[in-house]
């Protein structure tokens, strides 16, 4: 059964037509890229899916449930969690205190267990830092030991895009929305999250829909690609079919989207 | 390897200290040394001592410009990286000695030009004594000498950079110290009279106000040497304190804690009932800063309006306790009263919270300004007048009692009052350190993405409004059982402004910060009455100071002084540590 099943998905703003009944769907276990032109309306998608845009209309079933007028805090707490494609992290926080905000919906302490410092409080507390500690160590040595104090404006961009994937995996997800996980990356490191891509499916059971602009990153890790144009689907299927498909290449004026595969 | 390459580089010229960037501050020192004049600053300062009999504080001020000038212009500006140090040397002197004299000039211009031509029907402070003390009372020829002072003052000022860095700070501060001594004789007198050690008084201060020389000679060496003594040795204590670990830590903790309520507890007994009553009042301040730095600080929520949580808690306190209140008075006692106080803050918060909570900024401070006079003109207005009693305010609101003690005097209230501080600088440590201050500080990063990660932004924002209200109108009722009567004019919208610009100067979200603020912004006006009329100035030229020189506040918030201080320490040991266990480098 499908995860996430989305049929007849539109948004307009003003005249301008980001997603035109767009239907599909990702099953469980899934990695599915979504490419396209720019403004093929694939960061609007997912801005509408993760409730921070209301969609003028179609249905969003996630897990079983519909999203429609859920806040973006009540879906991730359904398990969809995203990334940002121009990286937004909390630039004053700790690394280590990112990941704990990415846990808020996991964790219930209050305004009281905090002033009374109750066992409970204490408890989940300390679970919350080990959870976090955890996560982050999903990167190997990148984001662990001292970097754990350091704020997140101290890190390289390459370190701040993944403390955004480990900031939203740290919400215990089933999909992991990824926006341009690879943007602004030299080639070693894309690499290294095209791998990454791969082991957060395998060894973390999540679901994964990655925007991508990198052909390689798309091809190295697909099951399934969606390509958008105009708000609308306009091909789907393997990566090498989606390649070959004549409206594809034409929405991408000519600039041959084998090229650089 | 890194190290050798940067030695073996080529480093560019230093960048020195710009001659016309000299001039530039001298003219900016001028019309300040002209505005001092004009605004009657100088005629008030110089009716108080500091040193008596040479130096008065108009003087002081007075001279206080060419000397900043002359100091901005001998620093070197910053060395940025592949540029050598600039030296030290007679250059400094010379831009400080070229900014002096050209305040100097500029001034001994503008005083010449006042005592020709006469324009007190404009400027009205620009009076016959204000011109007596531009001239020292001796024509052209004192003005000559005041603007040669300005030059050697301004040259003095480009000196202190020759000084190392260990004897320019102790130097500065001795200056300051002795300064604010010579102003502060209130504090030292009272002490004494309450004390019965007025020798100390008399050795200091003589009979007058103003430093006696020797007085200031004593407080000068003393500062001067305490400054030179503890240079880096305050920093490393601190550096150690904050290195303790469990156990130590917890001990550590307990006994500073210790030691501060102790000496909060002989506080008011040692200062005497003038110096509490101002200490009381800075206290309440606090309370509502406190308040405040919750709603701005940690959650980010700028809050124009609070004094209406202080107007609430001063008015709940009021019509339950006073056995006066026009429609219904239960005669409750203060602590009886304390639920229905917070249960009334809360829905206030609420009531104010809800219907802001898509507001974000600018948009959110103008209707909170909005609400905040909405509350006061609601408690002064005639159609709630028999619930309020409209402009008359209300009266005989009773003293506090505690056990067979009455809290009725300014040295009792002191109690109180910090009790109230204490408790609330816990509250706001223990809820900064939570789930709930990460999803506050997350919200004031960036609402929108904290809420994609999982804050739910609309009870994040209720629960800061409604402890801030909570806050506030405990201050209120404090404010309130302290005077015996509640006014509406007590909750101006300047004291919304005042509570913000003291989190603002002291350092926001921060709660050491917040207590130097309110002490230094709300004790030390209260000290000094009798320059009342220049309060706002002083606030003014002091945040705009801030914002150039010091954006984060006197006391930074403890996450940023980590950040600041203790980051290079940390990663070297990190580094260090990881070198041995594995010795290919992470990155």
């Amino acid at each position: 059964m499908a995860l996430l099943e989305i049929s007849s998905l539109s948004k307009a703003f003003g005249g301008l037509h980001a997603i035109d009944k767009l239907d599909l769907h990702v099953d469980r276990g899934e990695i599915v890229s979504v490419i396209g032109p720019n403004g093929a309306g694939k960061t609007t998608f997912f801005n509408v899916i993760t409730g921070m845009i209301t969609p003028d209309e179609g249905e969003i079933i996630f897990d079983g449930a519909d999203l429609a007028g859920l806040r973006p805090n009540q879906i991730l707490a359904l398990g969809m969690a995203r990334t940002f494609q121009n990286v937004r992290l909390f630039p004053n926080m700790t690394v280590r205190e990112n990941v704990m905000v990415g846990r808020h919906t996991r964790t219930k302490a209050g305004v009281f267990g905090a002033i009374l410092r109750t066992p409970a409080f204490r408890a989940e507390e300390e679970e919350t830092k080990r959870k976090a500690e955890e996560t982050l160590s999903f990167f190997g040595t990148r984001l662990v030991g001292y970097r754990f104090d350091q704020p997140a404006l101290n890190l390289s961009y390459a370190n701040r895009r993944r403390l955004e994937i480990a900031r939203a995996m740290g919400s215990d997800p089933q999909l992991l929305l990824l926006d341009e996980p690879t943007a602004g990356m030299n080639p070693r490191e894309t690499l290294e999250i095209t791998g990454l891509i791969g082991k957060l499916r395998d060894e973390k059971g999540f679901t994964v829909v990655l925007i991508e602009h990198d052909m390689r990153v798309v091809k190295g890790v697909s099951d399934r690609v969606i390509v958008l144009d105009h708000g609308s689907k306009i091909a789907e299927g393997p990566y090498d079919e989606v390649a070959q498909n004549p409206d594809v290449i034409e929405a991408y004026l000519g600039r041959p989207a084998t090229g650089t595969a | 390897m890194s190290l050798t390459a940067a030695e073996t580089t080529e480093l560019l010229p230093a960048r020195e200290v710009q001659l016309d960037r000299a001039v530039r501050v001298g003219l900016i020192g001028g019309l300040t040394a002209m505005f001092i004049v004009t605004s009657g600053m100088l005629e008030t300062f110089d009716l108080r001592m500091i040193v008596d009999p040479i130096l008065s504080l108009g003087y002081v001020t007075l001279m206080a410009a060419p000397f900043a000038v002359g100091y901005v212009a001998g620093k070197a500006p910053p060395v940025l990286e592949g540029y050598a140090a600039p030296s030290v040397g007679a250059r400094n002197v010379q831009a400080g000695a070229i900014a002096g004299a050209l305040t100097g000039a500029i001034y001994a211009l503008y005083a010449l030009i006042i005592h020709v031509l006469d324009f007190s029907s404009v400027f009205i402070k620009l009076t016959e004594q204000t011109k007596k003390i531009v001239t020292l009372d001796m024509g052209a020829g004192g003005v000559l000498i005041l603007a040669l002072v300005m030059a050697v003052s301004g040259a003095v000022g480009g000196a202190v950079h020759l000084l190392e860095r260990r004897w320019k700070r102790a130097v500065l501060y001795s200056a300051f110290w002795v300064v604010m001594f010579g102003l502060l004789e209130v504090l030292v007198s009272q002490i004494a009279f309450v004390r019965r050690i007025s020798a100390v008084k008399e050795l200091l201060y003589g009979t007058d106000a103003g430093l006696t020389l020797i007085g200031a000679v004593i407080i000068g060496g003393l500062v001067f040497a305490a400054y030179y003594y503890l240079d880096g040795r305050v920093r490393a204590a601190t550096r150690r304190a904050m290195a303790l670990e469990g156990q130590q830590r917890r001990r550590f903790i307990l006994i500073s804690l210790g030691v501060a309520i102790v000496f909060l507890a002989v506080l008011p007994q040692i200062l005497g009932p003038f110096l509490s009553e101002v200490l009381d009042l800075a206290g309440v301040f606090l309370l509502m800063a406190l308040g405040l730095n919750i709603v701005v600080g940690f959650a980010g929520l700028l809050d124009l309006g609070y004094v209406a949580f202080f107007a609430v808690g001063a008015y709940t306190t009021a019509i339950l306790t006073s056995p006066v209140s026009p429609k219904w008075s239960p005669e409750l006692s203060f602590w009886t009263a304390i639920p229905f106080i917070i249960l009334a803050a809360a829905a206030a918060g609420v009531m104010v919270g809800t219907p802001v909570l898509r507001l974000r900024g600018d948009y959110l401070a103008i209707v909170t300004l909005g609400f905040g006079e909405i509350a006061r003109i609601l408690f002064l207005s005639d159609a709630l007048k028999p619930y309020f009693g409209g402009a008359q305010g209300m009266l005989l609101i009773p003293d506090i009692d505690i056990g067979p003690f009455t809290i009725d005097d300014s040295i009792s209230f002191f109690y109180p009052i910090y009790a109230f501080v204490i408790l609330f600088a816990y509250l706001s440590y223990a809820l900064q350190d939570s789930r709930v201050g990460r999803a506050w500080m997350a919200m004031r990063e960036d609402e929108s993405v904290a809420e994609a990660m999982g804050v739910n932004i609309v009870a994040a924002k209720l629960w800061a409004f409604v402890i801030g209200a909570i806050f506030a109108a405990i201050g209120g009722a404090l404010f309130a059982h302290k005077i015996g009567s509640v006014f509406p004019e007590s909750f101006a919208i300047l004291v919304s402004i005042t509570v913000l610009v003291l989190i603002i100067v002291g350092g926001m979200g921060s709660v050491p910060g917040v207590t130097v603020g309110a002490l230094a912004l709300v004790a030390l006006p209260e000290l000094l009455r009798e320059f009342a009329e220049f309060k706002f100035l002083f606030y003014g030229t002091l945040l705009i100071f801030m914002m150039l020189n010091r954006p984060e506040g006197f006391i930074p918030s403890r996450r940023r002084a980590r950040e600041l201080h203790l980051d290079e320490v940390e990663q070297d040991a990190w580094l260090a540590q990881a070198a041995e266990q594995d010795p290919a480098p992470a990155e």
